[in-house]
């Protein structure tokens, strides 16, 4: 399989065509057109090694998310920063190139955080391992760890190792009304003191609030903090990470804004959505693209075309001069010929 | 440039190291005097001393001049300066690095951050702090204590080391299972290339658009940028926290106590293992407590709710004993757990004092291996006539094996070095890696030709070349180049392929 990869992708670059990555093409609506002859990654599947006391779990990238994550629940454990799936065939390899974490992201940690190493075949077509599946590696600099989000823009990553961690003993889901402004403010001083939240969602004047860990630990928040118990919580953050809550239906352009977590609501036309305790902020929305992300620059984030019925921007936040810079040196370091994902990240390659 | 147009273009240092000699010394000191203040700028060997070396005390090399900027416009007309006129910088913090990273180079410029140490803003609804690249990595937890947070990543060497030369060495801490290491805790990186231009790495906010390039800077030694400012996320302070110390007559049962924990389905806030040795040194120096009888001991951290850090504590005694611990002890006050720890986090220099020089080495392992490593370790300790005293950040699987030498004694530093080469290379082997915090510097540089093949080498250099495109920052380290790698007679070979047969041997 490796070697069918690499031969294609050898036969790429000396013609210099452009091949589009793809796994269960569940997330083809995100970022920029696609392009070129599909290099398929889901006939290389397969979990490569799980030791549950090592929490660390190896597989090929076209492993399927669902059975992967059920493996790992079969031994108490899952991957924590809560992957969406947005369909039943993503496979891991998709996960891991996408780079997005679920509503767990400001507890647990987002998807790059997990990452201990990966092979990948650049685009020259070699075999090439970074990271491994110890905890702490500091040899080399972590390639592995930028595979994360690149969009299959660097390589094609053929195999991960990720860190697992073992599920919560118990979750709770608490709901509470208020305005947007009190639940950001609510939400960043909850953040700062020692409690179990794994989750929050505001939308329409209601804060979700989700709480994992010990069961006494839960416990003991719930009495502190209050508020209504929402019987079929699991279910509603599952809702939301696979972007099935009704907020997401509809035809308007989908925004997701990533904004320092305490920056107050920021006066933009649409309806808001926000998790991630005020740092992610889901907004349906006409504005202008240059309005979105000029707002979002001013509050120190970045503005994304998550998702939109047609092509209406980029997707992604321009970067700055040097940084563009930095990008293309990098996307030629491992990507020559330009074959991979063209134009998916940024126009320019 | 577009990515066709730097196809097949290989890094200029990617075979033989650049040599930097006959550059104009003059010319330089004169013009770095004119962008630094007053006693900025050391020149005469007897200034330059204490610089010349880093934690790493074997290696030592006087550079041609030490700059001591305090503005970020400083770092960056010193910068602009070296690039012009091709002199190597080393960046360099608290010089506590073990690996030889803040090394100087002989033709170049030491760039010490030291005096950029200001906390510029901490914010505690947002539950951050930005700081320049010279405060202390304590300096910000004491800051930040206040308002009930601190910044988690907690190196042993933390009352002194810096938080630039944290993220350039990706550091870590007993608490770093929990709580990750510098690179999960770290939001945004400001930064200077050679040529002088800011980047901005990562936000405030979540994530930031493009590349996650906080993963390269993080751990980039030195070699990619200069950071002149980063913004920590800060964590809030658990209510509580207990240690459990359990002893065990055998390490092999301590290693499975490990796997036991861990397997309970509990992430401590820390778990470190000391052998005996490392046990016998320390007791004397600190007065834990510790039994001298034990051959293994294990430390393994609670924290949170009081109700959690009970629920906690039980089901990790359990296990303790379960696996065969001979003897379990809790901390029964704050002062017990921090004397617990006083061993574990004293263990280097008690064992300074019980012999003349040591030798620290940091491969990482799977946890399962961590008894045959132990066992591993003693034939060498034979084999090398040295003494060899461990202590291990178990939880993940980090071994920080203590050499123990004299090097007033002819031939005894090869042979710590060539023994703790054999540690590294077998870590390798075991499915680990040759350096798991501490970084490769100059120390481990050959070892780097047996855990990556020539491809991945010169990957690294690309990556290197994508932000120092002619290999000015800290040249020399942390990547070898092929030429190293033929000399070294390691270079690891992918699938029985000859290696860089094009290079001359010798
Ligand atoms: C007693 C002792 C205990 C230790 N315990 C631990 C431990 O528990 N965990 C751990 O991980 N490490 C530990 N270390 C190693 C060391 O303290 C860390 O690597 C630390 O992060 C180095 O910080 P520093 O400021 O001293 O950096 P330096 O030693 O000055 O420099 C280290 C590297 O970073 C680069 N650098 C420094 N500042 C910058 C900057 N602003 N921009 C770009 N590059 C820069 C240098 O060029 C060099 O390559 C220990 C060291 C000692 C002596």
């Amino acid at each position: 399989m490796i070697e069918r990869f690499r031969e294609t992708i050898r036969a790429a670059a000396s013609q210099k065509r452009a091949l589009r990555i793809r796994g269960g093409g569940t997330k083809d609506f995100y970022g920029g057109p696609l392009r070129g002859e599909i290099l398929d990654t889901r006939d290389h599947a397969g979990v490569v090694s799980y030791e549950p006391t090592e929490l660390v779990v190896t597989a090929r990238c076209g492993t399927r998310l669902d059975e992967l994550e059920r493996m790992l629940a079969e031994r108490g454990q899952r991957l924590a920063f809560e992957p969406p799936h947005f369909g039943e065939t993503a496979t891991l390899g998709g996960c891991v190139a996408a780079g997005l974490s679920g509503p767990r992201r400001m507890a647990a940690g987002a998807l790059r955080d997990f990452v201990l190493g990966a092979k990948i075949i650049d685009g020259r077509g070699d075999s090439l391992s970074f990271g491994g599946q110890v905890m702490k590696n500091v040899a080399g600099y972590d390639v592995a760890r930028l595979m994360a989000g690149s969009l299959g823009t660097l390589g094609v990553i053929v195999e991960v190792s990720l860190k697992v961690l073992p599920m919560p003993a118990s979750e709770a889901t608490l709901r509470f009304e208020m305005t947007q402004e009190d639940a950001i403010g609510t939400m960043n001083r909850w953040a700062g003191r020692p409690l179990p939240i794994s989750a929050t969602c505001w939308h329409a004047g209601q804060l979700m609030v989700r709480l994992s860990g010990a069961a006494a630990g839960v416990a003991a928040a719930q009495r502190d903090l209050g508020g209504e118990t929402v019987e079929e919580g699991a279910r509603f953050w599952c809702e939301l990470r696979e972007q099935r809550h009704r907020f997401f239906e509809g035809p308007a352009p989908l925004w997701r804004l990533a904004l320092p977590p305490a920056t107050a609501p920021v006066p933009l036309a649409g309806e808001p959505l926000i998790e991630w305790g005020g740092g992610e902020r889901w907004l349906r929305s006409e504005a202008p693209a240059e309005v979105l992300r000029e707002a979002a620059r001013a509050a120190g984030g970045h503005a994304c075309l998550f998702r939109a019925p047609f092509e209406t921007a980029e997707p992604f936040q321009p970067l700055a001069q040097a940084l563009a810079r930095i990008h293309r040196s990098l996307k030629a370091a491992f990507d020559p010929n330009g074959v991979f994902n063209r134009g998916r990240m940024y126009p320019e390659w | 440039m577009s990515p066709m147009e730097t196809a097949g273009v290989e890094p200029a240092d990617f075979l033989a190291e650049r040599d930097f000699g006959g550059r104009d010394r003059e010319a330089l000191l004169s013009e770095l005097s004119r962008v630094l203040p007053r006693g900025a700028l050391l020149v005469s060997p007897e200034d330059a001393r204490p610089y010349e070396c880093d934690g790493l005390t074997a290696y030592r090399q006087l550079p041609l001049a030490v700059a001591l900027p305090d503005s970020e416009d400083q770092v960056r007309a010193i910068l602009r300066i070296c690039a012009s006129l091709d002199v190597p910088v080393v960046a360099r913090g608290a010089g506590t690095s073990l690996s030889g990273g803040a090394m100087p180079h002989k033709d170049g410029v030491v760039l010490s951050l030291a005096r950029l140490r200001s906390i510029l803003a901490l914010d505690p609804l947002a539950r951050t702090a930005r700081v320049q690249p010279g405060v202390r990595n304590l300096a910000i937890s004491e800051a930040a204590a206040a308002h009930g947070l601190y910044y988690a990543p907690d190196p042993s060497s933390q009352i002194a080391c810096t938080i630039g030369g944290n993220v350039a060495e990706n550091s870590g801490g007993v608490h770093c299972l929990k709580y990750g290491l510098t690179v999960h805790n770290v939001l945004r990186v400001r930064a200077i290339t050679i040529e002088g231009e800011a980047l901005e790495i990562g936000s405030e906010a979540p994530d930031a658009p493009g590349y996650d390039l906080a993963a390269l800077i993080n751990g980039s030694e030195g070699m990619l940028a200069v950071i002149t400012e980063i913004t920590v996320r800060l964590t809030p302070k658990p209510l509580t926290a207990k240690v459990v110390l359990a002893a065990f007559d055998d390490v092999v049962h301590a290693g499975d106590a490990v796997a036991a924990v861990i397997a309970a389905g509990i992430i401590p806030a820390g778990m470190e293992m000391m052998d005996q040795p490392a046990t016998r040194a320390v007791e004397p120096f600190v007065h834990a407590g510790y039994p001298l009888d034990a051959k293994a001991l294990l430390l393994a951290e609670s924290d949170g709710t009081p109700e959690e850090v009970e629920e906690e504590i039980g089901r990790i005694r359990e296990v303790m004993a379960a696996n065969g611990a001979t003897g379990i002890r809790v901390s029964r006050d704050e002062a017990e757990r921090l004397r617990f720890w006083s061993g574990r986090k004293a263990a280097f220099p008690a064992v300074g004092r019980i012999s003349p020089d040591y030798y620290c080495m940091d491969g990482t392992i799977p946890r399962k291996r961590l008894a045959e490593m132990l066992t591993a370790i003693a034939t060498l300790e034979g084999k090398y006539g040295l003494r060899c005293c461990n202590v291990f950040h178990a939880g993940d699987g980090n071994l920080h094996p203590l050499i123990l030498y004299d090097a007033n004694a002819a031939g005894e530093l090869e042979r710590a070095e060539e023994f703790g080469g054999e540690i590294l290379e077998l870590s390798v082997e075991y499915g680990g890696t040759i350096t798991g915090e501490h970084g490769v510097g100059i120390e481990k540089i050959g070892q780097m030709c047996s855990q990556f093949s020539r491809q991945e080498l010169a990957m690294f250099h690309r990556v290197k070349a994508a932000f120092d495109p002619r290999g000015l920052l800290n040249p020399g380290k942390a990547i070898p180049t092929l030429n190293r790698c033929v000399e070294f007679g390691r270079l690891h070979v992918h699938k029985g392929g000859v290696p860089h047969p094009e290079l001359p041997r010798f």
